[in-house]
């Protein structure tokens, strides 16, 4: 694979401190890569450690043991500020953004970039507009965020993360409460930012049946094994599903067949 | 902004007014002819009596009206902005107590404490609670119930200032309850300068702090992954809020709902919760409303002087109950 890896890591262990020095250990060795100009799915259980390993890649919390290599250099060694020029994220975190404008909320995409006072210069009216118009959103500019319907917010929210012009985006759990037709156009639009304009796209979901349609590589976590990466493809043929969800899928890729 | 330029050019005006009023307006009439020949044709010809209560009393009395209003409300929109909680205040997480037990303690036990004292022991008391609270919103995430702690703390310290009032003489006592009850009056020309200087630094700071305030909306990851730093940005704004509070409580006594219901005014004249243009709202509605609390308290053709804290009340509390009544049609609650 000639693609550049943007977010690499060997040996990963992640978790968080209790008190005492003791530590919770979620997961203890992952070896893991992202490519540049491809969707990643990250797919497994509740409670196998996806929003851990996430918010660990996103720089939220430290590694317990391992390095993470973001371009090549130590993910510790970047200040806050560097970060939020190479790291977007998306969460699933209630917000109080409700009662901004969804420019001013994609306007806040541009924090990194401006000055003290977070003045906008044209450069970033143009980077907010090009952003909303991405998503396909732009007709709701001046719409409060606690106008939009839940797919409408997500979008506004991945056009915050657009804005803010950085060549990773990082996103949890976006298809979760959405319905069928926003988790569809939701997953295009990453697939597009990805194949258009070269983003390294990670997202954990657990929408199995979309992840093996629209993503380039999926990342397979549960709590006992180590991670496995594979395009949908070969994991299907290796039986890596079915060993991870204990299901039988058949190679034309139906989750169905086990229901059967 | 200039979507919103009538919204500034109506409040400047209502301060100017205002801040005319209290000048005018007070328990002892004054001809307007005879306040406006002592403040701009130097008074000569009137009563001394009149130039002493406009230039000693009012005109320090609306100055501090101005000051006071405009810090407790934006403590008040930085406590609400930094704990996603819209009913946060100054007063109801336990702040103004803390504030109010440091000068209980100074004022019963060091009876000649200078304003400087008071001030000290104010900020110290204020400083208190505010860490507190800190650690407490560390264990918990809830809001609601963070709240109800800060409503605990102050009751603690109203208890502890009970406990003091006991042991303490009666004029003592008697001088904190009319502390107690809130005046702008407090603020001599001589003690002006002290006041305005915290209220005007920590006025200033709250100005500089737009940008990660707007960035805190979106909470602390969203904010932290914009390059905010968090921990920072947080004693910071703890930091203005404690100067703040603590300076008007030690010179103006605890004044109630003005930092709760302020930023509320503002959010709802102005539409939208961005800090660029909610901070100077806010600032501009709490001096507003300071300045009409003020003027409200002289019972018109009496010399009494209710106190302001039974003004606020009325202004502030049915604000509050049209605020949370109407939450699920007012943006910034969803």
């Amino acid at each position: 694979m000639s693609k550049e890896i943007t977010i690499a890591a060997q040996n990963l262990s992640i978790g968080y401190p209790l008190t005492r020095g003791k530590r919770k250990v979620v997961h203890a060795s992952l070896d893991l890569r992202l490519h540049a100009g491809e969707v990643t799915c990250l797919l497994g259980l509740n409670g196998c450690g996806k929003s851990t390993l996430l918010k660990t890649l996103c720089g939220f919390q430290k590694p317990l043991g391992g390095e993470i290599l973001l371009k090549g250099r130590p993910l510790s060694s970047y200040s806050r500020g560097e970060l939020s020029t190479l790291v977007g994220v998306v969460l699933t975190e209630k917000t109080s953004a409700g009662g901004i404008s969804v420019y001013e909320l994609v306007s806040l995409g541009r924090y990194p970039h401006t000055d003290f006072f977070g003045q906008l210069k044209e450069k970033d009216h143009s980077v907010i507009a090009q952003s909303l118009d991405a998503v396909g959103i732009i007709d709701k500019a001046d719409r409060y965020i606690a106008e939009l319907s839940d797919g409408e917010r997500q979008k506004a929210f991945i056009a915050k993360a657009l804005a803010q012009e950085c060549p990773i985006i990082i996103l949890d759990e976006p298809t979760a409460f959405l319905d069928v037709s926003s988790k569809i156009e939701t997953m295009q639009l990453l697939g597009n930012l990805a194949h258009n304009q070269g983003k390294s796209i990670l997202l954990s979901t657990h929408d199995l049946d979309l992840a093996l349609r629209t993503s380039d590589l999926i990342w397979l976590l549960n709590s006992q094994d180590p991670l496995t990466c594979g395009s949908p493809q070969e994991l299907i043929a290796d039986g890596a599903f079915e060993r991870y969800f204990n299901l039988k899928i058949n190679p034309q890729g139906s989750i169905y067949s086990s229901l059967k | 902004m200039r979507k919103h330029t009538a919204t500034y050019t109506v409040l400047i005006l209502c301060v100017l007014l205002l801040f005319a009023g209290n000048l005018v307006y007070g328990a002892v009439q004054i001809p307007l002819r005879s306040v406006f020949n002592i403040l701009f044709g130097g008074g000569a010809s009137e009563k001394a009596t009149w130039t002493q209560i406009v230039l000693q009393s009012r005109l320090p009395q609306a100055i501090t009206a101005i000051l006071a209003g405009a810090s407790l409300a934006v403590s008040g929109l930085l406590l609400q902005t930094l704990f996603k909680n819209p009913l946060a205040g100054p007063s109801i997480l336990g702040i103004s107590d803390g504030a109010n037990l440091g000068v209980a303690l100074v004022m019963i036990y060091f009876s000649a404490g200078s304003y400087l004292t008071t001030i000290f022991a104010a900020f110290v008391g204020a400083f208190v609670v505010l860490i507190v609270i800190i650690l407490f919103s560390r264990k918990v995430h809830s809001n609601v119930m963070l709240l109800i702690i800060g409503i605990m703390i102050g009751y603690l310290a109203s208890s502890v200032i009970s406990i003091l009032n006991y042991h303490a003489s009666a004029d003592k006592v008697h001088q904190y309850v009319m502390w107690g009850m809130g005046d702008f009056s407090g603020v001599s020309v001589e003690k002006l300068p002290y006041f305005a200087s915290f209220a005007i630094a920590g006025i200033i700071v709250s100005l500089l702090l737009i940008k990660p305030l707007n960035a805190l909306l979106l909470g602390d990851y969203y904010a932290s992954n914009l390059g905010v730093k968090i921990k920072r940005t947080r004693i910071i704004i703890l930091l203005c809020t404690g100067v703040l509070t603590a300076a008007t409580t030690a010179f103006c006594g605890p004044i109630s709902f003005v930092g709760l219901a302020v930023p509320h005014i503002a959010r709802l004249l102005l539409g939208t919760s961005n800090h660029k243009q909610l901070v100077p709202v806010t600032i501009l509605s709490g001096s507003c409303i300071a300045l009409l609390c003020n003027m409200l308290t002289i019972i018109p053709g009496s010399n009494a002087i209710l106190p302001l804290n039974a003004i606020t009340p009325i202004i502030g509390a049915p604000i509050i109950i049209y605020v949370i009544v109407n939450r699920k049609n007012i943006q910034y609650f969803n």
